[in-house]
């Protein structure tokens, strides 16, 4: 308990100092993330048309209500109307005006784009040029391309020290793992999903992806990337004390690039296999071993602190 | 609203120590299983004082409550508001049950069928129910027209033997009353006979465990909880037989009675539910 | 809407109960609704202190001051304490407190009953709170971690706190079952003559869509958590599919209760709002009708939406198509009351006494929670919103801004008739006033992180969120110590507030509605033990 409250002491000093210091940071982010699927641009759309819309009626009925308290005031001497519900045929009108305006957004203006996106959302299959397998587990997420054979592993690889805060933090604090998953651009990619002990969720924000594994069913989603780059997204269902330790990086190459990392990762599986230390369990890495026991180690760590 | 005009005073009981020690007696219950479940040594002992102390109070409330109903300070209004009181409970029940019949419709439609193939996960498994799920062991299910049969005939029996005491309090027929009662107290308590027998058989030869995946899971939370909601019916008819044989009620007064049998009703409904679904579909 | 000849004698009193026997053994539906409020109040500081912490984790990045585990139990516990040790007891303490005094009854209908529904919350209370310390002691490993969502297989995994939330949630729910059972036969039961149903304050109509919630849900609630312990410690293979179940049958289960819980918390707030905007406009309630039916839509509606708290876990296309529109459909009735509570401030003759600050301030800011919502329902847009901030901040603009401000608005609108005394109305203005901006400043920023990428339930976090979580901390402390003025105002209340005795009717608005203004204040200890005729 002491040691909390010392810590508590500690924190209040460095946020007096860090608040006057807000301003060096510089990178706001207020919106969704870049999209770079045709879902995520989907959603962006549909979400920033929905924002606009609520924001509108927010201000409306704001105008409305200030209007209100700027203008009947008792001590302007206003007198109250002894109203008490629409009578005239004009206010029956006015009543049924705003009605007719929400079913046509909730229904027509938000209903019918809201239609394809989830209809498109939910089309994995269509026309799906290639399948990875996603098995979360408590706190990493294993990647399988079933058609290449390749299998591995991906972990947090951000090391204990920055978590602890005893040295500074990385550009891709918690956000960056030991083997990303790397797909190729322009195709349509069929991500299954499943998990081997609580449920999980698999999101990447520029996809505009996100679906539980859960224990024992199977899941799926799909994405097809148009622009070569690193997403990182997180797991975002509580699945326990790592829940923040589970990020997602996808890298997205071009096809030759792709063809070139999977003859290089078949040919790393084949010696492993070779040299008999392969443990399909927990995969491949393609890191030098020290990251990956840093890797193992941040989980126990985080908890120790 | 119209008798409410006639009595302009309604029954406030005094202060009264039993709320709070139900509380207590529920909370030392509560704890008591929590320990227990997590083996602590004290858990069993505080779950015996708990229950102790629950009965003790119940003993004591409902003593109070028959006290001031035979006493005459209800009238019909106050009558009313148990009258009301009971029925929201009993929906409230209804409620509780239904969940459990939810999870069973779950399971049977979505889950085990969803579990089958083209699943990858579980190659082989077929979904057909009944079903312990993929990797469950092997058992019978229970059938429908043996024990169960004879279990719904039992209820449908006492129900009816209930009502019969019921138009015999109301004629004032003491014997009637007094005979209908206790036949459906030995109704109640034969088909809790019965379905001890049936878990017997259940656990013994059929391999029909708690742990049978799906089917044991809604089997044994249905029929456990509707056995234990019998249980409960049948102690509180058999209170209310003793208070007969006491010489309460009256014919134009006696929601203590009625509030029972519609308790007695509503398990009754229950089970012609589990019968349909659990065992017969 | 009500007028009453009240025929009131004050000294019917009999035996007035006094000492620790007048609030253990209490049959009083004021003494039991003094109890409710002040145990509310309790819990509402004991789930704030444990979000202060966690706050001051999310302070920066990195792990400061506690592990993983802990921070998981402080956000579980803090919702679990803040929803059913907050904000359901503070409006069963305003159900007690005013209900028997708006329909002109003596008491509740089932008095005992009553004392009975209050004394399950605090063992409730103990049991959440309790693995905390046996923690401390190095028994079992703390308080529930799974989220107040209880999500299996996370939660069949959990410790011993698991278990003692489970029955903590069992007493919750015997609780306000057996609490709502009073309140329906106290309103269908116990009315004056002459107040027919359509002649009931609003808040009563909404209490009484509520009970019918509660008593229907709950229980559902009762069956979930009990699978989840016999998944736990018996066996069962309810959430495990290796023997048939699934984990999304839990999901099912809890927010067919979950969802309605929502409308439960804030149906009693619906009620008394539209009273006191009527009451500072000096204008009668608008459309009075209109909104007891949209009270009925919502919480029909409420119990057949509830998937739209797991619409990315893989649900079918129809279903995600169903629970989308029918879930956008719930804005209607919700618009209707929106547009109830405009036009009854519409050409009124406002004034501004605190309760009616904080109504109109509650109407703001419920609207932008209502309006996220909305915004939430899109089932394709919501795989971009579910488990991030954005969700966190839109519950809090409905759960906080618009329970728990809503709570604060009715206290302020009826504490000086339960004690008779005037408070002090500048502090309660720097209340309202601190907590609006406090308020928005913690808040506002987690919409933002949320639509950045920024998951809910972490303890730490990229860098890119800094900024904005820093600042929501500072909102949130100062959100925090702001909540001390409250508890200043309602304490120095009752104890004599500023000195000024208040006359029956409270305020001076042309002509308040409702019977409890035609008894003093405070009003005596049986409230109408000769019912007034209500023409
Ligand atoms: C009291 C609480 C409360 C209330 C009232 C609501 C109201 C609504 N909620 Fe909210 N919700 C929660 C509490 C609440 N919610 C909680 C606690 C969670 C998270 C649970 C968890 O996971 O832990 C949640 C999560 C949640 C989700 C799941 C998000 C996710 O996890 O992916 C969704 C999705 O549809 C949703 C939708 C809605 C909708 C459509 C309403 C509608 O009822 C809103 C209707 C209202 C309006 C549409 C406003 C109308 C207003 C106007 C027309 C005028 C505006 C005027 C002015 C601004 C002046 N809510
Ligand atoms: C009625 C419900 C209710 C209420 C009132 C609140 C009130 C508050 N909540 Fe809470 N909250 C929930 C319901 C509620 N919350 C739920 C359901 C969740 C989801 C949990 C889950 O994921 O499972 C949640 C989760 C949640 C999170 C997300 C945690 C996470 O996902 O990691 C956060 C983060 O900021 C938060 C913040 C706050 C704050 C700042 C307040 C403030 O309004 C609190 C203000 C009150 C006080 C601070 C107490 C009074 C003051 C003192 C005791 C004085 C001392 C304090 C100081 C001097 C600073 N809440
Ligand atoms: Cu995995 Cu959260
Ligand atoms: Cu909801």
């Amino acid at each position: 308990m002491r040691n909390l409250f010392n810590r508590l002491l500690k924190l209040l000093g460095i946020s007096l100092f860090a608040i006057s210091s807000t301003v060096a940071y510089a990178d706001y982010k207020w919106n969704l993330q870049e999209p770079v699927t045709p879902m995520a641009k989907d959603t962006l759309h549909v979400h920033n048309m929905f924002m606009l819309i609520c924001i509108a009626i927010f201000l409306v009925v704001l105008a409305i209500m200030i209007w209100s308290i700027i203008y009947h005031r008792k001590d302007k001497g206003y007198k109250a109307s002894t109203v008490s519900g629409p009578t005239s045929g004009m206010q029956i009108v006015w009543t049924i005006v705003p009605f007719l305006i929400l079913l046509y957004i909730d229904f027509i203006l938000m209903g019918i784009p809201a239609w394809h996106a989830v209809a498109m959302m939910e089309d994995t299959k269509t026309d799906a040029q290639m399948v990875v397998k996603i098995t979360a587990s408590q706190w990493k997420w294993q990647y399988d391309y079933p058609e290449e054979g390749i299998q591995f592993v991906s972990t947090l690889s951000t090391p204990a020290s920055q978590i602890d805060n005893s040295i500074a933090k990385g550009e891709h604090y918690l956000l960056e793992v030991d083997n990303p998953l790397v797909l190729p651009i322009n195709k349509k990619v069929r991500f299954l999903m499943t998990s081997s002990d609580v449920v999980h969720e698999w999101w990447v924000p520029a996809f505009g992806a996100k679906r539980n594994a859960i224990p024992g069913f199977i899941r799926e989603i799909w994405a097809t990337i148009e622009k070569p780059g690193t997403y990182r997204g997180q797991c975002t269902e509580l699945c326990g004390k790592g829940h923040g330790f589970m990020p997602v990086v996808v890298e997205a190459v071009s096809e030759e690039k792709y063809q070139e990392w999977v003859a290089a990762k078949k040919q790393e599986m084949q010696s492993r296999v070779l040299s008999g230390s392969a443990d399909t369990q927990k995969g491949v890495e393609n890191q030098p071993s020290q990251a990956k026991t840093q890797a193992a180690g941040v989980i126990s760590v985080a908890a120790a602190i | 609203m119209s008798d409410a005009q006639n009595h302009s005073h309604y029954y406030v009981p005094n202060p009264s120590p039993y709320p709070v020690l139900m509380g207590s007696g529920i909370f030392l219950l509560a704890l008591g299983f929590i320990l227990n479940m997590n083996s602590f040594g004290l858990g069993s002992w505080t779950m015996i004082a708990g229950a102790a102390l629950i009965v003790l109070v119940m003993y004591n409330w409902f003593g109070t409550v028959a006290g001031e109903s035979e006493g005459g300070s209800y009238s019909k209004w106050e009558d009313r508001s148990f009258r009301m009181g009971m029925t929201w409970f009993i929906a409230s029940e209804v409620a509780f049950f239904a969940a459990f019949f939810g999870a069973l419709f779950y399971v049977r439609t979505i889950s085990v069928p969803g579990l089958a193939e083209p699943n990858q996960l579980w190659q082989g498994f077929t979904g057909a129910w009944p079903s312990a799920g993929p990797m469950g062991e092997k058992f019978t299910p229970m059938g429908a027209w043996g024990l169960p049969a004879i279990n719904t005939m039992l209820l449908l029996t006492s129900g009816a033997t209930v009502t019969w005491a019921h138009w015999g309090l109301l004629a004032n027929k003491r014997a009637q009353l007094n005979i209908g009662l206790f036949l459906t107290v030995a109704l109640g308590v034969t088909f809790m006979f019965v379905q001890g027998y049936e878990y017997y058989h259940a656990y013994s030869e059929l391999g029909l465990t708690l742990g049978a995946g799906a089917y044991g899971a809604t089997f044994f939370m249905l029929t456990g909880f509707h056995g234990f909601h019998v249980s409960m019916g049948a102690i509180m008819l058999a209170v209310i037989l003793i208070r007969c044989l006491k010489g309460h009620f009256k014919p134009e007064s006696h929601f203590g009675f009625e509030g029972v049998a519609w308790y007695w009703h509503f398990v009754d409904v229950v089970w012609l539910g589990l019968f349909i679904f659990v065992y017969w579909l | 809407m009500t007028t009453a000849t009240a025929t009131h004698d004050a000294h019917d009193d009999h035996g007035h109960p006094t000492g620790i026997g007048r609030w253990l053994f209490a049959t009083n539906h004021k003494d039991i609704g003094t109890m409710y409020l002040t145990f509310s109040l309790i819990m509402f500081f004991l789930g704030g202190i444990m979000i202060m912490l966690v706050r001051a984790e999310l302070f920066q990045p990195g792990l400061q001051i506690m592990e993983p585990e802990l921070f998981n139990q402080l956000i579980s516990v803090h919702a679990l304490v803040m929803i059913f040790g907050a904000l359901m007891p503070a409006a069963v303490g305003m159900a007690n407190w005013l209900i028997p005094m708006q329909i002109g009854a003596p008491d509740m209908a089932l008095p005992r009953l009553n004392n009975f529904s209050f004394w399950m919350l605090p063992p409730a209370a103990i049991l959440l709170t309790l693995p905390f310390t046996l923690a401390l002691f190095n028994i079992g490993d703390g308080a529930i971690a799974a989220g107040w969502t209880f999500l299996p297989p996370l939660s069949t995994q959990g410790g011993m706190g698991m278990d003692f939330a489970i029955f903590a949630v069992h007493l919750l729910g015997i609780s306000s079952v057996l609490g709502s059972i009073n309140v329906v036969v106290t309103i269908f039961n116990l009315r004056a003559p002459g107040m027919t149903m359509m002649k009931l304050p609003l808040f009563c109509w909404s209490w009484l869509v509520t009970a019918f919630l509660l008593i229907l849900t709950i229980p559902v609630l009762a069956g979930a958590v009990t699978m989840l312990l016999t998944d736990r410690h018996f066996g069962t293979h309810f959430f495990n599919a290796a023997g048939g179940g699934d984990p999304i049958l839990f999901q099912h289960i809890f927010w067919f209760f979950g969802h309605p819980e929502v409308y439960i918390l804030l149906l009693p707030i619906w009620g008394f709002i539209p009273t006191i905007l009527s009451a500072f406009s000096r204008k009668p309630v608008f459309a009075y009708k209109a909104q007891v039916y949209s009270f009925w839509a919502i919480g029909g509606m409420s119990m057949i939406v509830w998937a739209h708290h797991f619409l990315t876990a893989g649900l079918p296309l129809a279903a995600l198509l169903y629970f989308m529109y029918i879930t956008m459909a719930i804005s209607l009735p919700l618009a209707v009351l929106f547009y109830c509570w405009i036009a009854g401030m519409w050409r009124g003759a406002m004034s501004f006494e605190v309760p009616m600050l904080f109504a109109v301030g509650w109407i703001i800011m419920f609207g932008i929670g209502g309006l996220t919502g909305l915004v939430l329902a899109d089932a394709a847009a919501d795989a971009q919103y579910h488990g991030t901030y954005f969700v966190v901040a839109h519950f809090h603009y409905t759960i906080f801004a618009g329970g728990i401000f809503g709570i604060m608005t009715g206290v302020y609108y009826w504490l000086p008739k339960f004690t008779g005394h005037m408070y002090n109305t500048t502090i309660a203005k720097w209340h309202f006033w601190l907590t609006m901006i406090a308020f928005n400043i913690t808040f506002i920023p987690q919409f933002f992180v949320g639509l950045a990428g920024m998951p809910r339930r972490v303890p730490d976090y990229a860098l890119q969120f800094a900024e904005f979580n820093m600042i929501s901390s500072a909102g949130a402390f100062v959100l925090g110590a702001s909540q001390l003025l409250f508890l200043y105002v309602v304490i120095s209340c009752v104890r004599g507030g500023i000195g000024v005795k208040v006359s029956p009717k409270v305020w001076d608005t042309a002509d308040v509605e409702g019977l409890e203004f035609t008894l003093p204040s405070p009003p005596p200890f049986h409230s109408f033990t000769v019912q007034p005729i209500v023409k």
